[in-house]
């Protein structure tokens, strides 16, 4: 049955090309050739560009290895693509949770707009209004304030806390969206079924709902880990001098520094990493779900 | 075990009123089938005792105990879902094993309740399996020990067999009488279709919208239909309306109609007759003379219909058209367009307040 099954979907690729040409077209021009050239960049000693001398060399990656620098930052940003993970599982799934299970109708578009409205914004836009709203005298600060009865400072601005919460904002609707999506695909009928055998709420959640929506934790998880991970513009504007990351340094060999060919090779380390820490990860959250 | 009491419950979506005013005692041990059109409340009043859903007003007792303030997972009950719920990412004997491992019995405990819950339901073999490698019959039967494993004292099962071809249905609904019997639960089962709760229950109720319109033994209410309704929808019936006589109807024609069942009607009040096609004789008027007291008419056959082991006439009398049932026993057929004379016995025909 399943040998038949693959043997049909096989068949199946080949009047399937000429649909698939436009894409894999596209995929070439715009993924493959500026990455190839990037690659490229990454063994020169300079840019080929102004007529400059170049050569071939290793030593852009070699400099990775040389430089505990790096390698320290690389940890800071993995770290960083961590726990803004976590945080966006935390606040994202709940409210995927209920989005697809509580709210009907109106309530539900109302908040789902609500949830994808970040997406629509600038990103710029949106961190500089979280500067407005962290910094010493900004507009959490002064509303806190008004409220409580002590005087307490707060001062997030150019801190990791802040740069956390920037991150989170912009990438939880990732989360909301892929676990919305698998959580409404468990029928209700499941839910109930378990709570007629006897599970409370918790149970349910933990042995039903959670394993079924574990295919949208993942990709969630996975698409906010893998950009976080080499994110430099909210580090840079919200983290100020503590805004040091991975992503960052790539960025200043980039656009400050002009040494193209490093950044190259920096950021294909980091995706050698990211790709190996998805692969490690693959078979155990597979497993989990 | 228990039985359950269900005492003027209604539940209202809206201005939509699902149930009205129901009240039926389920006893203890029984079967029970909930029979209804499309919408009558079945499925609504399943939830409310299951505790997925709550009555606006009204009581349901479990056992003789309220379980107003009793949530679904402290109610004791099993329910097999009209699309079996199995869970999707368990293989069946962990779909079978969920109520008993979120219980917190022991692993071994477990391991031997699930194999004789799945040998119950002669998939002894299967439970390794995921649910989707499993035939609908298989499925709906890894619900049925899903259920009744865990020992519930009611068992809910909501059109269980809607989804299965006719042979299957047969089965299965040989095998679930056999495994009601062999475990004495109170069941309640939901069905749309009238032959399945004929054969397999002990009682049947009708609901149409929202309200109970008749309730007890499928015999009593094939026999004795109280409302057109029930006659109909339960069997097939030919229905004459007319005025009550005391002894039976007068038809607007003037003919009379003797009836010995059913209600009692003052006379002069509008009131129908109601009789079943197969207890209708037909013939051609010139044969065995009918016994003095048999309601006649005179008709004419309009259509016949061969099925094998029977023959089912429509016979046109005064703009109406009555079904007539004969059994083959070899006897000449009539043909279409031939004038007929039906008669049947009064103690037939069921008489009906209007
Ligand atoms: N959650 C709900 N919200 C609004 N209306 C509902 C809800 N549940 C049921 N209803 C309405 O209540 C009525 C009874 O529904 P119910 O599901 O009990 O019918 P049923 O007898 O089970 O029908 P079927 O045989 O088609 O399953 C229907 O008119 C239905 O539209
Ligand atoms: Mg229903």
């Amino acid at each position: 049955m399943a040998d038949q099954l693959a043997i049909g979907s096989r068949s199946g690729l080949k009047p399937a090309l000429p649909l698939l040409l436009p894409a894999y077209l596209w995929l070439t021009v715009a993924i493959f050739l500026p990455l190839s050239a990037m690659v490229f960049f990454s063994f020169m000693t300079d840019l080929p560009l102004a007529g400059k001398e170049w050569a071939f060399t290793l030593g852009n990656y070699a400099a990775f290895f040389s430089q505990s620098l790096y390698s320290t930052l690389l940890f800071a940003s993995l770290r960083l693509g961590l726990e803004v993970t976590l945080w966006c599982v935390v606040i994202g799934y709940p409210a995927a949770y209920v989005l697809a299970k509580v709210l009907k109708g109106r309530s539900r578009e109302a908040i789902f707009l609500l949830v994808i409205l970040p997406f629509w914004s600038n990103g710029l836009v949106r961190i500089f209004s979280w500067a407005m709203v962290l910094r010493e005298g900004g507009i959490l600060d002064t509303a806190l304030n008004a409220v409580l009865p002590f005087k307490i400072n707060i001062d997030l601005m150019y801190s990791y806390p802040a740069v956390i919460i920037g991150l989170v904002h912009s990438y939880v609707p990732y989360m909301v969206l892929t676990c919305y999506l698998t959580l409404q695909a468990i029928d209700d009928s499941l839910i109930e079924a378990g709570r007629s055998l006897g599970a409370s709420r918790r149970q349910v959640l933990r042995r039903v709902i959670i394993p079924l929506s574990m295919p949208g934790l993942i990709a969630g998880a996975a698409l906010i880990f893998v950009p976080v991970v080499g994110s430099f513009m909210e580090p840079r504007i919200l983290g100020g001098r503590t805004g040091t990351f991975y992503g960052t340094v790539i960025e200043d060999q980039l656009v400050a520094v002009f040494n193209w060919p490093l950044g190259a090779a920096l950021s294909f380390i980091l995706l050698a990493v990211v790709l190996i820490i998805l692969a490690l990860a693959a078979p155990v959250l597979r497993r989990a779900g | 075990m228990a039985g359950v009491q269900v005492a003027n419950v209604s539940r209202s979506f809206g201005a939509h009123k699902a149930l009205d005013d129901v009240s039926i005692d389920f006893a203890d041990g029984g079967f029970y089938a909930l029979l209804g059109p499309s919408g009558s409340g079945k499925t609504t009043l399943l939830r409310q005792i299951a505790g997925f859903d709550f009555p606006d007003s009204g009581r349901i007792a479990i056992g003789g105990e309220s379980v107003e303030r009793v949530p679904v997972e402290k109610r004791r009950i099993g329910m097999v879902f009209q699309n079996y719920a199995l869970f999707p990412n368990m293989s069946v004997a962990d779909n079978v094993a969920f109520g008993l491992s979120v219980r917190g019995e022991a692993k071994a405990t477990i391991a031997t309740e699930v194999q004789r819950a799945l040998d119950l339901v002669q998939l002894g073999k299967l439970g390794g399996r995921k649910p989707h490698q499993l035939s609908g019959g298989q499925r709906q039967r890894v619900a049925l020990a899903r259920a009744i494993v865990t020992k519930p004292r009611v068992l809910l099962l909501d059109e269980p067999l809607g989804a299965l071809d006719k042979a299957l249905r047969v089965d299965m609904q040989i095998e679930l009488k056999r495994i009601q019997r062999e475990i004495g639960i109170t069941t309640i089962f939901v069905t749309h279709d009238q032959e399945e709760a004929l054969t397999m229950s002990d009682r049947i109720g009708i609901l149409r919208d929202g309200r109970l319109v008749q309730e007890g033994p499928p015999e009593e209410i094939y026999d004795r239909p109280q409302s057109e309704f029930a006659a109909t929808f339960l069997g097939d019936a030919n229905i004459f309306r007319g005025d009550a006589t005391g002894t039976g109807i007068k038809l607007p024609d003037g003919t009379t109609i003797a009836a010995s069942t059913g209600a009692s009607v003052p006379a002069g009040a509008k009131a129908s007759c109601a009789v079943r096609p197969e207890r209708i004789r037909i013939s051609t008027g010139a044969g065995k003379p009918h016994p003095a007291n048999a309601n006649t008419l005179k008709g004419q056959v309009s259509k016949r219909i061969f099925a094998g082991n029977n023959s089912t006439y429509f016979v046109d009398r005064d703009g109406q058209t009555l079904k007539v049932i004969v059994q083959n026993t070899g006897a000449e057929r009539l043909v279409e367009g031939q004038p007929v004379v039906l008669s049947w016995s009064p103690d037939s025909t069921v008489l009906i307040a209007a």
